[in-house]
């Protein structure tokens, strides 16, 4: 009796004790970063806006793909490697900007250990001095929209969003209220009113998040500002 | 030791004795060879037969569940309201790349070309045939995919270890689309002119598949525009804005070759409009308006159970139905009889509801093809009253419901049970009932025994028929300016339908011609790739989730989630409106999430193998 409990034992020790020969090392090291403009964070819409990494050198092609989060952050586990970093073309509400070392949108990312890595990119608008004010259950937003690409390059505004739901992901799919305005109607530089009524919610909770949105024209993300919590 | 030497002596004879021609090389008993089929015309037809059934599609009657992923229908089925619950597409979605069938069909016609026991005139229309596949299929993947490697010829593998040389690019997508309409053209001559060929390609069907590809093709040329990021540059997606208007001429000369060579017609043997609209998919014998269908049979195993999953659950054959419920926004696209339109109104202005005898009242006054296709509350299947009630409506707002088919329960004042829910539903999250109000009745067998599982139905599907070829011809003249003629096509269709005000050519507007295909064509397969031609589908299912819309004429009002519309009896015992209904408009509770198309689903994903297999092949666009 005791010897066969003893071969057992010793049949799963060795099963556990393979387990290190047969699997590979997870990845261990971390890129991470945020998508910027002057240093400032680019805002976009969850799992809508994604990166691209190639390792050249194996059979097989194939990207991996590091979607940006909504505060325009991202981060993906890597092994060690040299990775191509990519911005897909027509991807985000900004165009990629020409890197020094490779003379193209490719930006090389040498991985040795964890690394933190913003990206410059050029939106064609930015969202300033959003504000938000609330009175009752109506929010009220303030902005101004910015063109930040000028000349030939540059797009209009297709329309603008007051955007507010009940979680903290905010954009045109999730959302309790929303407002918006034709990209006609706004005027680059100065203030523009956005107005949007909470509903009831259930379970009652007495905050809501709120963001703005802006669409240009021919681009499919948009680009937003930061999410804010508003105490109702 | 003899007896051995005997024994070894018999083996050796009986090897040495028989015939190693005759004995070893037997033919096979359970395939035919290629020199056996290429002298029987049957056989020949028995090949062509099967590769007719593989050409790719997307929506049919076999494929139900696929009606329910846009705005058309809600699927009350459990297995499918993930349907209703997902936002993006994916971008794999509709995506086809069978080189495999494309090779079939190659080998098909160059044996078909070197076939010396067959009777020329068989042998050039199964050529014909053959090359008509072809055509289908490349018309089914440009559809899907955009641009694809055109291969003609059967390739094979040379065994040398590198298979690059096998690797093509992809074409231009416009020159796809000029392949098709090239192949149609050469083989029109070889085909039977015979309005009673139905399942086979015939003249009539060459012209109706023309007009509907140069207009596939003139639509992206021309509102490509509106899409400029859905493109690449080397043509493989985009065609040229300055090539849209020759294809619409071919287009419209193709339909009007067909409509004025008179051999078709659009169906008209009932008087009743509604019925004479449902039966034209029914009816098989001399059926004149039916071009190219695909055809099924009872006790052959070639069936088919649309009237099966979607009969009503209260004269169901089987243990079960129901599955396809129109939605409230195709519902309401029917417009009324004086042309106008306008969306179902269930509340007087003082704020209280209209009361109805007959719930079917509500839907009265519209344009036939809407009883024609969906079977709304209080209308007959196969010779009974549908049971789609909701509950009782208490005179203070309040409804009593059940949550089973025919439950019972009492109500106020009252000391018995009763029934407070129609047979048929609508109860929410119940599969089989009419979760939108509605079932639907387009291709609806009205055989006994065809929602058993056991019989299922026999009911053709009708790929190419008149009606669209007429409305082919109105799109294409709208869109070369000449709107008299579009609305002279437009006219007839809607004729048939009940709408016997003519339209003048003014009121002939893209809204128009696209309204006028979303009722006419519902359920019939058309809606993706009409939506992607016209680079509507990311506008109209953009993600959004609105309420349904009051404008049911435009184009490009957004319609994400599908709606519905439930009556109800109004329970008031004394009062005037006690026993009558009252409507009110819902969302299923399944119905959670707004669909969007994003520009990466207009062509579908080439996925990661094909492409590592073949690096000529270039990406979508906008699909990282």
């Amino acid at each position: 009796m005791k010897l066969k409990l003893i071969i057992a034992l010793g049949v799963i020790t060795g099963f556990l004790a393979s387990c290190s020969y047969d699997n590979y090392d997870e990845p261990g090291s971390q890129l991470k970063g945020k998508l910027v403009y002057k240093g400032e964070a680019i805002n976009v819409s969850y799992n809508d806006v994604t990166l691209q990494l190639w390792e050249p050198g194996w059979q097989k092609k194939g990207q991996i793909n590091v979607s940006v989060n909504q505060d325009g952050s991202y981060g993906a586990m890597l092994f060690d490697a040299t990775y191509k970093l990519v911005i897909p073309k027509n991807q985000g509400p900004f165009r990629s900007l020409t890197n020094a070392e490779t003379s193209s949108d490719t930006i090389l990312v040498k991985l040795n250990g964890s690394q933190t890595m913003d990206i410059e990119v050029e939106p064609y608008f930015m969202i300033r001095t959003p504000q938000f004010t609330v009175s009752g259950r109506e929010v009220t937003s303030t902005f101004k929209a910015e063109k930040i690409i000028t000349g030939t390059a540059a797009k209009t505004i297709e329309r603008v969003n007051l955007y507010v739901n009940k979680t903290q992901f905010v954009d045109f799919r999730a959302n309790v209220a929303s407002a918006q305005l034709a990209g006609s109607s706004v005027v680059e530089g100065t203030t523009v009113t956005l107005k949007a009524t909470v509903p009831a919610i259930t379970p009652t909770q007495n905050y809501v998040f709120a963001r703005i949105g802006l669409k240009v024209t021919g681009v499919e993300d948009m680009i937003f500002s930061p999410v804010v919590k508003i105490n109702l | 030791m003899k007896k051995y030497f005997i024994l070894l002596l018999m083996l050796v004879g009986l090897g040495w004795g028989c015939n190693d021609e005759a004995f070893l090389d037997k033919e096979p008993t359970n395939i035919l060879l290629d020199d056996q089929i290429w002298k029987d015309k049957s056989l020949v037809l028995s090949v062509v037969a099967d590769l007719y059934d593989r050409v790719p599609e997307f929506q049919t009657i076999q494929n139900r569940s696929e009606f329910a992923i846009f705005d058309e229908a809600f699927a009350s089925a459990s297995g499918d309201y993930g349907k209703h619950k997902n936002q993006d597409y994916s971008y794999g979605d509709w995506s086809n790349w069978d080189y495999g069938l494309i090779r079939e069909v190659n080998l098909f016609i160059q044996k078909c070309g070197t076939a010396d026991k067959l009777d020329p005139a068989d042998k050039a229309r199964f050529l014909a045939e053959g090359r008509f596949i072809r055509a289908s299929i490349y018309f089914e993947l440009v559809k899907r995919m955009g641009g694809v490697p055109i291969i003609t010829e059967p390739m094979t593998y040379d065994f040398s270890g590198d298979p690059s040389y096998l690797r093509k690019p992809r074409s231009k997508e416009v020159e796809v689309y000029d392949f098709i309409i090239k192949e149609l053209d050469e083989i029109k001559a070889d085909l039977p002119d015979d309005v009673n060929v139905k399942s086979r390609a015939t003249k009539g069907l060459v012209l109706a598949m023309k007009s509907r590809v140069c207009l596939y093709a003139a639509s992206i040329a021309k509102y490509g525009a509106n899409t400029p990021t859905v493109t690449l540059p080397g043509g493989e997606v985009g065609i040229p804005a300055g090539l849209a208007n020759g294809y619409y001429t071919k287009a419209l000369a193709a339909a009007e070759e067909l409509i004025s060579g008179g051999k078709y017609a659009l169906y008209k043997k009932k008087e009743n409009l509604a019925e004479n609209f449902s039966n034209l998919f029914l009816d098989k014998a001399n059926n004149a308006e039916a071009i190219f269908v695909k055809d099924f049979k009872l006790k052959s195993g070639k069936v088919h159970g649309w009237t099966l999953v979607n009969q009503p659950w209260s004269q169901a054959e089987d243990l079960e139905g129901g599955r396809t419920n129109p939605s409230l926004n195709l519902v309401q696209s029917f417009e009324k009889l004086d042309n106008t339109f306008e969306t179902f109104k269930t509340t007087q202005a003082n704020g209280d509801y209209i009361y109805f005898d007959s719930p079917k009242d509500l839907f009265a006054g519209r344009d036939a093809r809407l009883e024609g296709t969906v079977m709304v509350p209080g209308s007959v299947y196969k010779g009974k009253q549908l049971d789609i009630w909701a509950g009782f409506m208490l005179a203070d707002g309040t409804v009593i419901k059940g949550d089973n088919f025919g439950a019972r329960k009492t109500l106020p004042g009252k000391s018995a049970p009763e029934y407070v829910v129609g047979w048929d539903g609508p109860i929410d999250n119940l599969e089989f009932s009419a979760q939108s109000g509605f079932y639907v009745r387009k291709y609806m067998d009205l055989a006994v025994g065809s929602g058993q599982r056991g019989v299922n139905s026999e009911i053709w599907w009708i790929r190419f028929r008149l009606a669209e070829v007429y409305l082919n011809a109105a799109e294409a003249a709208f869109e070369l300016g000449n709107k008299t003629k579009a609305a002279a096509y437009m006219n007839v269709v809607r004729a048939r339908a009940g709408l016997v005000i003519p339209l003048a050519d003014a009121d002939i507007t893209f809204d128009r011609i696209v309204h006028e295909r979303k009722v006419e064509l519902a359920f019939e397969g058309h809606q993706l790739w009409d939506m992607k031609r016209w680079r509507l589908a990311h506008v109209i299912w953009n993600g959004q989730s609105t309420e349904l819309t009051d404008k049911p004429w435009k184009a490009d009002e957004v319609s994400t989630r599908v709606f519905g519309m439930w009556p109800y009896k109004y329970y008031n015992p004394g009062g005037a409106n006690d026993g009558k209904y009252v409507f009110r408009k819902i969302i299923p509770a399944q119905v959670t999430n707004a669909h969007r198309f994003r520009l990466g689903n207009y062509y579908s994903d080439i996925n990661t193998t094909i492409r590592s297999n073949n690096p000529l092949i270039v990406r979508n666009p906008n699909q990282e």
